[in-house]
């Protein structure tokens, strides 16, 4: 047996490589956030890619994100108080029965190109939004527009019949089906937003979803900042616009938004430096920042809720008193305190507590024993020839952590059994529309602040009702008695009347309302938390001595 | 061998066609459809984007103008990313993916490679149990937990290394590449021992002893040409497995890769990215599977002999 020793000469070579490779590879260098500071570039981790920057075919966060960015509506809100203030609108006045509403476009107002915003745009721009070829799924937001559904739906093709006209070049005059409050703050959501023209049109069809115009090279809008790069699945960097009516007041002059969808990734990524801001935080890492002095952890009540829907066509939930029964055994304060480590608010109503000043009724408390006395009424006293129940919910370990809760909460208050099923997103999608479930999760954030975007989910035949739920009365409230109402005091009673009317027949349970939760860097100015998760980049600004004044 | 290559390479075309056939129409049957999201879709607006995606006409007349598109080269636009075409979404991520996994089949070879080699001079000692333990570790971690522990080790605790890109910084590639080849070097590390210890009591290696070659020439001039012959065979597959499954690494990482695309297409019933990866990714790995079998043929002489021509 030969028993000479194996020497392997590439050995030591190799070794050596890989240290040199370690040693070139190392982070080094400053990070994005003190060279971001120093140069007034914003780094904000926006969650997925974006589906694409155009305002009339996308929907989502992300890329509210940077369309807030790179376009202006003709109203803006104030990030800390929410009111509506001039955007590409200096002023806009409001007839006494609120059906017109006339914009005054600021002459100073121009396109990333230099050319200057005009009333026509609008008129141009609504009409591709509302067009039924473009396929728009926010075409809704302008349907407070005389004709403007008509227009959508196809039921009428010519677009003078539509309310929007302009009365010389910088005045534009809108005409509304009834007067609605809300619809100033509608011109600061992108489906809203005019787009360039003579740009869209040199690339495609003024509706062809496929065309280049939304490329960096291409793009032409009237924000802030505009498009300079946009590396799929990397960055989308905008820089300060030149011709911005509002720059001078402006600080930075840039952001970059960074595409993570993984929490952990993101929250990684901010420890090293690497985000000014968070799209969120996982769960698990909110009580390790809590417990930091001067956290940067912000977290702030959210227009959204968070409930579970009751099929109430099907037995056993087609007893408004199981119905009942189910909503006031769930100890919504243990749940928030322990499944959802302190994060959210119970929530007893669909409409988030002060939206704009409204607060909902709260008909139900958590209450054991009237429940038990409910459901013995419907005739399952103590649980007894209880048929089962199915909760439906979307795969994901947020949800069933929730829904195991419940049940378990169910079972000791009432001996009830519930069994949970989840299903991926699109399958869940589907069998809640073919209405296949007894009690299904669901959560709804608002587009803008009023109870409004709450309880016209729940129309007789509402496409986003799911419930089986219609109430002729409810609808006049909602449609008819509300448009029509004084003054908000009045117009705020109604919708009071109408929750109450709903949250009486209990077709959904409400269980908790949301907060926004993201990370911050102490650096960051100008970025209030408020209920829409709203801001204007125009107010943020980076304080590069942030560690000379000690602390935020 | 070009008999062979031409064959293998007309068996292809019917793989891929029921590959195209199958995804085709296992899409449209999986419930919920690309347009429907938790805001409930108008019904107008659902059927104009039906129209804008030809997805109103009748299926099999969907199939047709689907391959035809096909047979031009054209994957059609996607139906996420509207703007964008699958073409040009897949032309994106490819060359990353493509990078990350020739990265990772490297460190596969070299430290798989190695421990193969190094386990097999002294089958059923120290030497042996030691490197094919590690590699038994290697086969049962998972990505989703290496990659994390291998950040929060030199990207946070130590800071040597970016904890996230691709190609913003020199050292970002590191890691991935380690997460991704580690249970491919496992592998390699299995196959190479058992190739190299069959090698080894081969006649011709005992005729190299005898001449009185050092150990070292005898295992890397004789013996490791003929036992790396498994590894070869794998590296095909390997590098297919590479490109469709780089998902969790690039997430991890925060890589814009294809594999990310791949995944994310399914659950957003993207019909022409899922289609189009699907389509390209199934041609890859036909084509990786022919490569590393052409390869091996040319390594061993005996199974070109059986081709008539050498």
């Amino acid at each position: 047996m030969i028993t000479q020793k194996l020497k392997l000469p590439g050995l030591h070579t190799l070794l050596s490589l890989l240290v040199l490779v370690l040693l070139t590879g190392c982070t080094g260098g400053e990070s994005n956030i003190t060279i971001g500071n120093r140069e007034g570039i914003f780094h904000y981790g926006n969650g997925s890619e974006p589906q694409g920057l155009d305002p009339h075919v996308v929907t989502g966060v992300p890329e509210n994100n940077i369309l807030r960015a790179l376009f202006e509506g003709l109203a803006v809100k104030n990030p800390y108080t929410l009111e509506s203030e001039p955007g590409v609108a200096q002023s806009w006045d409001i007839s006494d029965d609120g059906k017109v509403i006339t914009f005054h476009i600021n002459p100073k107002a121009r396109w990333s190109n230099g050319d200057a915003m005009t009333a026509h745009d609008y008129v141009w721009s609504w009409q591709r939004a509302l067009h039924p070829a473009m396929g728009n799924a926010y075409a809704y937001m302008l349907y407070p527009i005389t004709g403007a559904e008509a227009f959508a739906t196809g039921e009428v093709t010519d677009f003078s019949k539509v309310g929007v006209k302009a009365l010389d070049e910088l005045t534009l005059q809108v005409t509304l089906n009834a007067a609605t409050p809300y619809f100033i703050q509608l011109m600061d959501h992108y489906s809203t937003f005019a787009v360039h023209r003579p740009t869209i049109e040199k690339f495609g069809k003024a509706t062809d979803r496929f065309t280049k115009w939304t490329r960096a090279a291409n793009m032409v809008s009237n924000g802030a900042f505009k498009l300079s790069e946009w590396k799929l699945n990397r960055r989308i960097t905008v820089t300060k616009s030149d011709t911005y009516w509002d720059r001078d007041k402006m600080k930075l002059n840039g952001i970059v938004f960074h595409p993570i969808e993984n929490q952990v990734s993101e929250e990684r990524m901010f420890r090293v430096g690497q985000l000014h801001r968070t799209g969120g935080i996982p769960l698990e890492k909110i009580p390790v920042y809590q417990a930091m002095k001067n956290t940067p952890l912000l977290m702030a009540p959210y227009l959204g809720t968070y409930y579970y829907l009751f099929n109430i066509d099907k037995p056993p939930v087609d007893d408004v008193r199981v119905r009942k029964a189910l909503a006031m055994t769930v100890d919504r304060d243990k749940l928030i305190n322990t499944v959802l480590q302190k994060t959210n608010v119970p929530a007893y109503s669909i409409t988030p507590p002060g939206t704009l000043g409204y607060q909902p009724p709260k008909v139900f408390s958590y209450d054991v024993e009237a429940a038990r006395e409910l459901l013995a009424q419907a005739g399952y006293p103590n649980g007894e020839n209880w048929p089962g129940m199915e909760l439906l919910y979307n795969t994901s370990e947020g949800h069933r952590k929730i829904a195991v809760a419940l049940q378990q909460m169910w079972k000791e208050a009432l001996n009830i059994d519930i069994t949970l099923s989840n299903q991926e997103w699109k399958v869940y999608l589907d069998t809640m529309s073919q209405m296949e479930f007894q009690i299904a999760r669901r959560g709804w954030i608002g587009d803008y602040v009023d109870p409004n975007n709450f309880l016209d989910m729940f129309l007789t035949g509402g496409g986003n009702n799911n419930t089986g739920f219609g109430e002729p009365l409810y609808d006049e409230m909602i449609q008819q008695l509300a448009p029509n109402a004084k003054s908000r005091k009045e117009r705020y009673r109604i919708f009071y009347a109408a929750e109450t009317m709903l949250m009486e027949q209990m077709p959904i349970l409400p269980i908790y309302t949301y907060t926004s939760k993201c990370l911050i860097h102490p650096s960051v100015k100008g970025m209030p938390s408020n209920l829409m998760d709203a801001f204007n980049y125009k107010y943020v600004w980076l304080d590069e001595n942030w560690q000379d004044e000690g602390e935020n | 061998m070009w008999r062979f290559v031409s064959y293998r390479l007309l068996q292809a075309i019917p793989v891929i066609l029921v590959v195209i056939t199958a995804t085709f129409f296992l899409v449209r049957m999986a419930p919920g459809g690309p347009f429907d999201g938790e805001k409930a879709v108008m019904p107008e607006v659902k059927a104009a984007l039906e129209a804008q995606y030809r997805l109103d006409l009748p299926v099999s007349q969907q199939y047709l103008s689907y391959l035809g598109d096909l047979a031009r080269g054209d994957f059609g636009p996607s139906f996420k990313y509207p703007g964008r075409s699958v073409n040009e979404l897949i032309a994106a991520g490819l060359p990353v993916t493509a990078e990350l996994g020739l990265y990772a089949l490297l460190v596969a070879l070299v430290i798989g490679g190695l421990a193969g080699v190094i386990a097999s001079l002294k089958p059923n000692t120290a030497q042996d149990y030691l490197p094919m333990s590690a590699a038994m570790i290697g086969i049962c971690m998972p990505s989703f937990l290496l990659g994390p522990m291998l950040l929060l080790v030199f990207g946070i605790y130590l800071d040597w290394l970016p904890v996230s890109g691709w190609g913003d910084t020199p050292g970002d590639k590191i890691l991935p590449a380690i997460t991704l080849g580690s249970s491919y070097a496992a592998y390699i590390a299995r196959l190479s021992r058992a190739g190299m210890l069959e090698v080894m009591s081969q006649d011709y290696i005992r005729t190299a002893r005898a001449k009185g070659l050092p150990e070292w020439q005898v295992v890397t001039r004789h013996a490791l040409r003929g036992g790396m012959i498994p590894v070869v065979a794998f590296l095909g597959p390997a590098f297919a497995g590479l490109l469709s499954g780089s998902f969790v690494v690039e997430t991890i990482f925060q890589i814009p890769g294809l594999g990310r695309f791949y995944v994310q297409a399914a659950f957003n019933r993207d019909y022409t990215m899922i289609l189009g990866t699907t389509v390209f990714l199934s041609t890859l790995i036909v084509l990786f599977n022919l490569l590393s079998d052409i390869l091996a043929a040319w390594m061993n002489p005996r199974l070109r002999a059986q081709f008539g021509d050498n």
